[in-house]
């Protein structure tokens, strides 16, 4: 059973390190989010939110689906946390 | 071996009234990081890991129970989950009022603000809302995990 999970493990590492050749090269200008996306966001950000720091514009309206997603997930951490750890005088006695 | 720790730990003058002279300024910086992220490096996370990082300082100076007096343990569970309800609430109602979810366009019919300058504090309303998450998770970490989840003492 350990051994297949193994396997299975090497395989999918295999199969995700094969899809990376067909990524575009770091910083290439030709890539799909370099031609339209990125020149997108630098140049209509401040008009189109009102928003001088186009960081905080991407992080809380453009992509604010995973900025809410984020907050999700550091609240998942906290409820699991206590779920495990805490407890109460009253209980012990 | 336990009781020679509990007499100096947190005993110290110095400590004390250092930390008694900053933990104002740092709540005050954390406010800041978090309404100036519009115009400098900064936001919700930051800002609500600086708020959360003063109350953790004064529990580490003053003792739990003390931190629990300026931040009692219903408020932090009122607050954990306020802060992902407002994120959450600003994007259900701008889709309630006819945008998309997290559109924040879409509440200029109930403030009429402009649509572009609701982006802005849109983006604004939903910092806030993380802020305050991420500081009450910060404290209630830091509570649950030195005390071994009793709440009453820690380190």
């Amino acid at each position: 059973m350990k051994n297949l999970a193994l396997l299975a493990t090497l395989l999918t590492g295999a199969l995700l390190l094969y899809g990376t050749k067909d990524f575009p090269a770091w910083g290439d200008p030709q890539s799909p989010a370099s031609t339209y996306l990125s020149p997108h966001y630098i140049e209509e950000a401040v008009e189109e939110t009102h928003v001088p720091n186009i960081v905080t514009a991407v992080l809380g309206d453009y992509r604010g689906y995973d900025t809410m997603f984020e907050t999700v997930v550091i609240y998942c951490a906290g409820m699991a946390v206590v779920s495990v750890l805490r407890r109460n005088r009253d209980e012990e006695e | 071996m336990r009781d020679i720790y509990e007499h100096t730990a947190g005993e110290d003058l110095i400590i004390k009234t250092s930390v008694r002279l900053l933990v104002p300024f740092i709540q005050l910086f954390g406010l800041y990081v978090i309404v100036h992220g519009h115009y400098s490096p900064g936001g919700g996370f930051q800002g609500g890991v600086i708020l959360g990082a003063s109350f953790i300082l004064l529990a580490l100076a003053f003792g739990m129970k003390t931190s629990q007096e300026y931040m009692t343990i219903k408020v932090n569970t009122v607050f954990t989950n306020l802060g992902a309800a407002i994120f959450i609430g600003v994007g259900v109602v701008s889709a309630l009022f006819g945008g998309l979810f997290l559109d924040y366009a879409a509440l200029n019919i109930l403030i009429p603000l402009g649509r572009i300058e609701w982006h802005s504090f849109g983006i604004f309303l939903v910092e806030v809302g993380v802020g305050i998450t991420v500081m009450s998770i910060m404290v209630l970490l830091y509570w649950n995990l030195s005390s071994g989840g009793a709440l009453d003492e820690g380190l």
